[in-house]
């Protein structure tokens, strides 16, 4: 259960950051990605995929969640 | 000699590879690789951030040199104690020269060592009245400091020391702050961890000071400098640059920094990352504790430093912008006379670079304004998403090495025969001696700074001193080069 750091990039995409991983990659897709359910599958730049427990209303970017490897 | 093809480099590496025992080869030809442009991702060609392979001569530091050294050491106001056996303290004292302004010893206490001297009986029966009397005895002798950090040595890890409570108690008696940094040297593979667990203690123990403390007036143009260590004045440098476009520098993380200044760090807008690799951590923490954005910044060199000014700017409003142009403008003149100065002599003129933490790839643009190029790089102890960074900047085929060993960078120079190579102190010697220039690229060989615009031309003025110095040519004794007359030979 990594605790992964969320942010914004530049251009809109969500950088998905593991301090102690040293990995930083983009988020490619989301399962739930609506202003009343977030969270789910996601799937990485790498072609990694995480969980995170799908929360409502979508948490405030920056932050850093629990997330679940897959 | 022509720039390599891929193959060529590549039959380089497997050639310098050869002398290792199997395991150890097949360990090392991860850190070393041959540039791809094309390629998003570092991780794909180049392995970093591992332990070091015992028995190859590495060039790392410890997590104690990362934290004492680059991180806490240059806040000027505070004393940092090297709590352990007295060595540690003493050889990296004041070698960074982080400049400061103030009177050392009075109210700034940055050049000075201050060590708890651990002895025998303090290894047995433990350190902890001893740091507790220091600390009084530091409260006497320097009633001006503005806290205190103490900085672990491996001993105070592996005898179980509590300096937290040590730290708890004395802060509650002297109303200072003062911070126990869990920074013992053999944590971690590099350096590197050292800057985590520095920019943690920051965060712990002094960023949330004045939480809830809105008597700091503020204004909308308020900037912190984060990862500048003010080497030589770096810092002092760069700072103008964005004052003269109308930002107010508020915090200098963490050159001729005080503790006031990293306190008010979280009222600003915008943090601006020079440093990535010691300081990101920091900036994330701020980022989602105090909603202040960060970006990264290069001042080195004018087309790196007009692209950072510019990008500055644009989180600004229109005088913010206006006034980068003007900043731009202003220094027009003087930087394209030192590239119209030094560029014919220095055109064509090949670097290998091997330092820490950014200038691997951040001075790679100072370099190409004066016509060099760079033709290998490589990083003490980067991780992952420095040579993310790295591969974008650097060529085509050009050598990326991290973590080398001395065995294999004496073995790249003398293939590759670059005309300047920069790294740290422990290289210069060998590489001159072998009668290759070399500058000191750590602490910029006791000159600097390289910062800003009137750092650009304090670089391309070394740059030229170093590579067209006349000593080169004399490497050869005189009865042995081409031009000596038959006599002259025969005699010899």
């Amino acid at each position: 259960m990594p605790s992964v750091m969320l942010r914004k990039r530049e251009d809109g995409k969500l950088l998905f950051y593991v301090a102690k991983k040293d990995l930083e990659e983009t988020i490619e897709s989301m399962e739930f990605d609506t202003p009343d359910k977030w969270g789910g599958e996601v799937v990485l730049g790498d072609g990694s995929r995480y969980y995170f427990e799908p929360t409502s209303p979508p948490p405030k970017i920056p932050t850093t969640l629990q997330a679940k490897r897959l | 000699m022509a720039a390599m093809t891929r193959e060529e480099t590549e039959a380089l590496i497997q050639e310098v590879l050869e002398v290792y025992p199997e395991k150890a080869k097949l360990d090392r030809a991860k850190h070393l690789a041959v540039n791809d442009q094309s390629l998003e991702k570092a991780n794909k060609c180049i392995t970093s951030n591992r332990k070091s392979l015992p028995g190859v001569m590495t060039i790392r530091g410890c997590a104690y040199a990362g934290s004492k050294g680059v991180v806490w050491g240059p806040i000027k106001d505070m004393i940092h104690i090297s709590h352990g056996p007295v060595g540690c303290g003493q050889y990296s004292r004041a070698g960074r020269r982080n400049y400061y302004v103030g009177t050392t010893g009075v109210n700034t206490f940055g050049t000075m060592n201050f060590t708890s001297d651990f002895q025998e009986k303090d290894i047995v029966f433990g350190g902890d009245k001893k740091l507790a009397k220091l600390i009084d005895e530091i409260e006497v002798l320097f009633p001006l400091n503005k806290g205190i950090s103490i900085q672990s040595e491996c001993p105070i890890g592996l005898i179980g020391d509590d300096i937290e409570a040590v730290a708890k108690v004395k802060k509650k008696e002297h109303g200072k702050t003062i911070v126990p940094v869990r920074c013992e040297g053999f944590r971690g593979v590099s350096q590197s961890l050292g800057h985590h667990i520095a920019n943690d203690a920051i965060r712990d123990w002094v960023l949330e000071n004045r939480d809830g403390d809105d008597s700091f007036p503020t204004t909308p143009y308020d900037v912190a400098v984060i990862g500048d260590y003010n080497i030589g004045g770096d810092a002092w440098s760069s700072r103008t640059l964005l004052e003269e476009m109308g930002l107010r520098v508020v915090a200098q993380w963490s050159g001729d920094g005080t503790i006031a200044e990293i306190e008010k760090t979280p009222k600003v807008k915008l943090n601006l990352i020079h440093c990535y690799r010691s300081m990101n951590y920091i900036a994330r923490h701020m980022e989602e504790k105090y909603s202040i954005p960060w970006i990264e910044y290069n001042f080195f060199g004018p087309t790196k430093i007009a692209e950072s000014l510019r990008r500055i700017a644009s989180h600004f409003d229109e005088t913010i912008q206006a006034g980068a142009e003007r900043v731009i403008e202003r220094y027009k003149i003087e930087y394209e006379a030192v590239i119209a100065k030094y560029k014919p002599r220095l055109q064509g003129k090949r670097v290998m670079l091997y330092v820490g933490g950014l200038r691997p790839r951040h001075v790679i643009g100072a370099y190409e304004d004066l016509g060099m190029e760079v033709v290998g790089t490589g990083y003490e102890f980067a991780h992952n998403d420095d040579y993310d960074r790295t591969i974008k900047e650097m060529g085509n085929a050009t050598l990326l090495y991290d973590d080398v060993t001395g065995y294999e960078f004496e073995e790249f120079v003398k293939k590759v025969q670059p005309d300047l190579v920069g790294s740290g102190i422990k290289e210069k010697y060998i590489f001159q001696k072998m009668g290759v220039p070399f500058r000191q690229m750590h602490s910029w060989d006791y000159s600097g700074p390289y910062h800003g615009y009137d750092g650009f031309a304090i670089f391309a003025k070394d740059m030229d001193m170093t590579i067209n110095n006349p000593c080169w040519k004399n490497f050869k004794a005189p009865w042995k080069t081409e031009a000596a007359s038959d006599a002259v030979k025969a005699v010899a």
